[in-house]
């Protein structure tokens, strides 16, 4: 797992999630509001005590709004451009849905074809492995160029070229990580190869499917950005982050940082409600008796 | 089902391991075979040989007529390993469904089988459940329901209670016998308990390890309907004594060559 690792690392925002997950319950046991308070108010604390000390000591040093903006302004910002940068969120956000809707369903693709056919795995799979060693970003330029600066589809094709490898590469190990005893009990049952990835490899690839996602997530705003620091239409939020900063209108800029983390939290947490639907079953969501 | 001169080599150059030789063995239909022997006997490879979950090296096997193979294709056994490996995702109805959905019964056939399958293992009650909800002799309970749901002639069991704790490993002797006496399907029973073996069987057939041989065989002459009396039955602790003496024959004489 350790690109998985790297990958987890890069991305922060929402690494926090991550620490949760395991005692959630699921659907049936849901917690008392006593309970959720116990729970989330530590992080609720330390969310409010970092911003704290973020104000009081860019206050006491008088540091500039250029070097470190003051949350207290990024706040200003926020409520006066609201519609203005959740306008350009909203249009990152269909570049990133987007690209991360045909990286995945390519990846999975790429995965069902790796485990069924021996050769095929052979043969791609360690290209498509020195392929992700390649640094994506350095791709926009040439997909702006490709299908055009303001075609959104330019700025899709660099997220969806990001989410491919980490989907894919776990989905496959996913697909192929198959329990001997399991398999040994369809073959005595002479289930057909078709058989076993339908009512066995699929299950148990679920999990590392949606490992992969939620590093594909925060992947897909990510390559969204950054590729929208290349060019092409201006109401979106990496040209609006660019084009505040040139002006030294830096808490708008982190205002519109704000949203991305905001959008990369519920991307995060969408992804988390359709893995407890897929799989109630699991062990991670399994209430205590 | 009848083997001559079965043989199974495992590995290959400096690396074999022989695992069985010589094996001749007839199990006719509705009958209860035993194999038992010290663990490396081959009991298990033995049984897998039957269910063509590993191919011979030497010798014929024929299973329900046909050769291992078609057998296997043809769904002539069901199986139960030692871990009930039941898929987490599916409930306990699903999992006894799961061999009948393989085999492409109709859609309306199949909740009819497994509810009845469930009964007979006295799980009717649990069917909703998931396999991690249930304990490890219900989940057994489950396996055995799931081997049988599309009746066939013949059930393996690979050390089906080797994980249980002694009482509950009684309690699932008792449902076997049962289970055997309602359905009539022939059973081939891997285990390395010696009151089991005689407790279950019609006929235990005693191996010998490094290669597994086939060393004795004991007809079990018990009443047919077996129950806790049987165990304190003299008759059944003479029998017990003799597979333990057959043991140990065994034993040393594999340890003299």
């Amino acid at each position: 797992m350790t690109e998985r690792d790297d990958l987890i690392q890069e991305t922060s925002t929402t690494d926090v999630f991550a620490s949760f997950e395991g005692d959630i319950p699921a659907g049936g046991g849901r917690l008392s509001p006593s309970s959720l308070v116990r729970r989330y108010l530590p992080a609720v604390i330390a969310f409010v005590a970092v911003l704290l000390v973020w104000e009081g000591l860019t206050r006491l040093f008088g540091v500039e709004s250029f070097v470190l903006s003051k949350p207290s302004e990024i706040l200003d910002s926020f409520t006066e451009t609201f519609f203005l940068i959740w306008g350009a969120g909203v249009r990152t956000l269909f570049e990133a849905a987007g690209g991360f809707v045909i990286g995945t369903s390519l990846a999975v693709a790429t995965s069902l074809a790796a485990a069924h056919w021996v050769g095929f795995r052979q043969g791609v799979l360690p290209l498509a492995i020195a392929l992700n060693a390649t640094p994506i970003a350095a791709l926009a330029p040439i997909f702006n160029n490709w299908f055009g600066l303001t075609n959104p589809f330019s700025k899709m094709a660099v997220v969806a070229v990001v989410v491919y490898f980490p989907v894919m590469i776990n989905t496959t190990r996913g697909l192929l990580e198959a329990d001997p005893a399991e398999m040994e009990l369809m073959r005595s049952l002479a289930a057909r190869p078709s058989e076993v990835t339908r009512r066995v490899r699929i299950p148990r690839a679920l999990p590392y499917f949606f490992a992969s996602l939620k590093v594909a997530s925060a992947l897909s705003l990510i390559a969204a950005i950054i590729a929208e620091y290349f060019g092409g239409p201006q109401d979106v939020l990496g040209q609006y982050i660019v084009n505040r900063a040139q002006l030294f209108q830096f808490p708008d800029a982190w205002a519109a940082i704000l949203v991305a983390s905001i959008l990369g939290v519920v991307f995060y947490l969408l992804i988390l409600a359709a893995e407890r639907w897929l799989m109630p079953w699991h062990v991670s969501f399994r209430t205590s008796e | 089902m009848e083997a001559r001169s079965l043989g199974k080599v495992f590995g290959i150059g400096d690396a074999q391991t022989e695992a069985l030789r010589d094996i001749d063995l007839e199990i006719a239909n509705g009958d209860f075979v035993s194999l038992i022997g010290p663990s490396g006997c081959g009991k298990s490879t033995l049984l897998r040989l039957i269910g063509d979950l590993v191919s011979p090296t030497t010798g014929t096997l024929v299973v329900n007529g046909k050769e291992p193979g078609q057998a296997r294709l043809d769904r002539d056994y069901g199986i139960v390993f030692q871990s009930a490996t039941l898929l987490d995702w599916r409930n306990v109805q699903k999992n006894v469904e799961l061999p009948l959905e393989i085999m492409d019964f109709p859609d309306a056939e199949r909740p009819t089988r497994a509810r009845e399958m469930l009964d007979l293992v006295q799980l009717g009650g649990f069917a909703d459940h998931y396999p991690w909800q249930l304990s490890g002799g219900m989940q057994q309970r489950v396996a055995i329901a799931r081997a049988l749901a599309f009746r066939p002639a013949l059930l393996l069991m690979d050390e089906p209670f080797g994980a249980l704790d002694e009482m509950t490993r009684e309690a699932m002797q008792q449902e076997v016998l049962r289970v055997w006496g309602e359905t009539g399907t022939s059973v081939v029973f891997v285990t390395h308990s010696i009151p089991e073996a005689v407790f279950l069987s019609t006929r235990v057939v005693v191996m010998t390890p490094r290669p597994g041989r086939i060393s004795e065989e004991i007809a079990v002459d018990l009443p047919p309907d077996r129950d806790l009396d049987t165990r304190e039955d003299p008759k059944y602790f003479e029998l017990v004594i003799e597979v333990r003496e057959a043991l140990r024959r065994g034993e040393s004489g594999s340890g003299g060559q």
